[in-house]
């Protein structure tokens, strides 16, 4: 016979769970983004893996730092510092200067992350609180393309490698990206080396097929809200089909629109941050057609090429008053008034 | 109702079903305790009222205590023994509750005394909800409401169709399983007094579609031209709610706050039925029931017909446990409530024992919690169509006028569906029912 007096441990029910954890959503996430990070290794050498690397590393060292200050047990383990650091990396231009990628990723965590309380408590993307504030640092830097070395995969461009606190020097400057070409010497790239990636632009923000795929498989696995992402396309689509209906000279066609830029990797692995998006299906599309109308404005009217950065910023900020608007009805409740 | 797969509610989850090491084995009459702790109140209501003294010796079967009030049901002796003392008894709520401690005869042949029998066929329907008071039944699926107390209908109010549960969408749980096969022809006995006491018309038996052997056993022995019929439902937890079973089988949606009768349904669970059944005719009480005995730290697991007061120790030691057993609970794993002591007796409320191991199911530690990362899984599960995330986060800061006023945490009935897919590991309905059971003293000192 057994011997039963041993303790027992009293908890509350459920007795079960699913087996998800955090860990294991933010590690598929990380899994989702290797292959866009491959294609950008491959597509840009050498320089790409190091401003991934350090993106990265900055971040999750960051992090590292921040949890051992505070006196807690660091959060590196949760994997969400990494698809930070990963997802910021893949907004800059290969081979930007390393010290100001750096600097980005410390800030991302710090600022966009960490001031706010950590994990689920930050407002915004911290990966595009990084690159904003970058962007307002460096404007020239993060909007010029250094032209890959013949030996992509042994040598860097001379920007890369610019001592901390000083301006790079560029040897030589790759053509304009597929955005910029259009929105200041119309002209117009193929839809088809846009899907492929084989264009200039930021080092992740090149090949969509990839970063569709890695959508396709977090949404498969619920880890990711697919009604974001539809949604942001879907208006984009429609918006810049109607632009270029009513003007084909002036306003570039869905298709191009779609697939250049940081478009679909700020649809699909940015926007879908968890904690900045809305919790309801039907807010995450309200949050979609935001963000997307955003883009197609901000690209089309704004004086910048791009706008999805800003756009999902703002989609962000918007996200928890949607939330509060836009609320399910409860069982066994009516409808709820407006403004109550 | 969904366009696939058949009749069912929006949103809930998959559990593992677990069901496959009891759901083929026959239901045995398991033996009698050397001791047993018959709490007066084992249902919702007022404690009922003890008949008997100490010392007394009485007959299994007879009644021992008696209803105190309308919503108070009897108690009846499990077993031929002798009163030992009546006194203060642990229960599964976590508080003491006074019992009375029986001993059986060891050598008795435990002979069941029936008392008066109450004829379905010429009952009125007032006399058959008397006799179901009588008979000390109360809702086998483990609420614990007293059943007479949900079958008179008040003065204005109708209903026109009976739901009889044999979801059983708990996990590990088989205990409906095996009554709805072994005992067909007692359920379908219950369900016909039921229609007779209230006057329904219609009677719909709602079978989960992992218990296809149920649904046909129940349709063979439902005569043409009767108006009962039995509904295959998929899958999913907790398609056992009353709410939900409502919803997927009537489309009907109970109003915040109210009861099935508000939409003309009523529900019994079909183990409850089936006690009607076999006791009325009799003129028996309550006084043993059919329960799952289960979990990875079970040996000999099984459907089992136990005698209400039971301890829990004796039990686990007739079936035998693994040594490193450190949970043990009563219900399914989903909403039972887990043991702090095994003195805690078998109840009328018990569906099963299940016990885990320090190895299995997540022993060892509640697992490592993090922040709300916002992933809205729990407001994907929530089948009130609750914000688990929100409400867990109000909870813990205390905020309980705002989680009842603005986000409706009274119309949580503690699934679990919320915390079981957690990738955050929060105690969600620990923190509910925290904030419930404040809410609840603070109204009740206002007023």
């Amino acid at each position: 016979m057994s011997d039963l007096n041993q303790t027992l441990e009293i908890r509350s029910s459920p007795h079960i769970g699913s087996g998800h954890s955090v860990e294991s959503i933010m590690f598929n996430v990380v899994l989702a983004l290797l292959p866009v990070c491959a294609f950008a290794v491959w597509e840009f050498g050498l320089a790409a893996l190091l401003t991934l690397g350090v993106a990265a590393g900055s971040c999750v060292l960051t992090e590292h730092i921040l949890c051992r200050r505070a006196g807690r047990d660091t959060t590196v383990g949760d994997w969400s510092a990494m698809i930070t650091g990963l997802l910021y990396g893949l907004t800059l231009p290969p081979g930007m200067a390393l010290w100001m990628t750096a600097a980005g990723g410390v800030i991302a965590i710090v600022v966009g992350k960490h001031l706010f309380g950590g994990l689920g408590s930050n407002p915004f993307n911290p990966a595009l609180v990084g690159r904003a504030i970058l962007q307002a640092a460096f404007p020239v830097a993060m909007t010029t393309w250094p032209a890959m070395p013949e030996a992509k995969f042994t040598s860097l461009p001379s920007a890369t490698l610019a001592f901390p606190f000083t301006q790079p020097t560029y040897d030589a400057v790759s053509g304009a990206t597929p955005l910029s070409g259009w929105k200041f010497e119309r002209v117009l790239a193929e839809t088809g080396d846009l899907l492929l990636g084989t264009v200039s632009g930021s080092t992740g923000e090149t090949c969509a097929l990839l970063i569709l795929l890695g959508g396709v498989y977090l949404a498969a696995r619920k880890m990711m809200s697919w009604v974001i992402p539809v949604s942001i396309l879907a208006t984009v689509a429609v918006f810049s089909g109607i632009l270029h209906q009513v003007n084909a000279e002036r306003y570039a066609g869905p298709g191009f629109m779609l697939f250049s830029g940081g478009l679909m990797l700020g649809a699909v692995f940015m926007a879908t941050d968890m904690v900045a998006s809305p919790m309801t299906p039907k807010g995450c599309a309200a949050y979609g057609v935001l963000i997307g109308a955003l883009v197609v404005v901000i690209r089309v009217w704004g004086g910048m090429p791009e706008g999805v950065m800003y756009a999902i910023l703002l989609g962000n900020a918007a996200s928890p008053h949607i939330d509060n608007l836009i609320r399910p009805r409860v069982y066994g409740t009516r409808p709820r008034k407006e403004a109550s | 109702m969904s366009l696939l797969g058949g009749k069912t509610f929006a949103h809930g989850i998959h559990p593992p079903e677990l069901k496959d090491e009891t759901k083929d084995l026959p239901i045995r009459q398991f033996p009698f305790a050397p001791s047993l702790v018959i709490p007066l109140s084992q249902h919702i209501g007022k404690s009922a009222a003890a008949l008997v003294r100490e010392g007394q010796e009485v007959q299994r079967g007879q009644r021992i205590a008696k209803a105190d009030g309308f919503l108070s049901v009897s108690m009846h002796a499990p077993a031929s023994g002798v009163v030992r003392r009546i006194g203060l008894t642990p229960t599964i709520s976590g508080r003491m509750s006074p019992g009375i401690f029986l001993e059986p005869f060891p050598g008795s042949t435990q002979e069941v005394c029936e008392g008066v029998p109450c004829d379905p066929a010429t009952a009125t329907p007032e006399e058959i909800v008397t006799a179901i008071q009588q008979a000390g039944i109360i809702g086998l699926g483990g609420a614990g409401f007293p059943t007479h107390a949900k079958l008179k209908i008040p003065e204005g109010k109708h209903a026109d169709t009976l739901l009889i549960n044999g979801a059983e969408c708990e996990p590990f749980l088989t205990t409906d399983h095996r009554i709805m096969l072994e005992h067909t022809d007692y359920v379908m006995d219950g369900v016909r007094i039921v229609m007779k006491a209230t006057g329904v018309k219609r009677a719909i038996v709602a079978v989960e579609s992992n218990k296809p052997d149920c649904a046909e056993a129940l349709r063979k022995a439902i005569p043409q031209g009767e108006p009962i019929t039995v509904e295959v439902l998929p899958v999913k937890y907790p398609q056992g709610a009353e709410k939900l079973l409502i919803s997927a089988l009537l489309g009907r949606e109970v109003p915040s706050g109210g009861f099935p009768l508000d939409v003309h349904a009523l529900c019994v669970n079909v183990g409850t039925a089936a006690e009607i059944g076999m006791l009325l005719p009799h003129g028996a009480g309550l006084q043993e029931r059919i329960i799952t005995v289960g979990g990875p730290g079970v040996k000999k697991k099984g459907n089992y017909r136990v005698q209400i007061g039971t301890p829990l120790r004796f039990v686990l030691e007739t079936v035998g446990v693994e040594p490193d057993v450190s949970r043990v609970f009563l219900g399914g794993p989903m909403m039972g409530f887990a043991a702090s002591s095994l003195d805690i007796p078998v109840t009328k409320g018990t569906t099963g024992i299940i016990a885990f191991t320090e190895r299995e199911m997540g022993g060892g530690g509640a697992p490592k919690r993090h922040p709300c990362i916002r992933c809205a899984h729990c407001l994907d599960a929530c089948p009130m169509f609750l914000n688990p995330s929100m409400l867990g986060r109000l909870s813990e800061g205390r905020h309980f006028d705002r989680v009842v006023s603005e986000f409706n945490l009274m119309d949580c009935f503690e699934c679990g569906c919320c915390t079981f897919v957690c990738p955050s590991h929060i105690p969600l309905v620990q923190l509910f029912r925290v904030a419930k059971s404040a809410v609840r003293k603070a109204k009740a000192k206002a007023t």
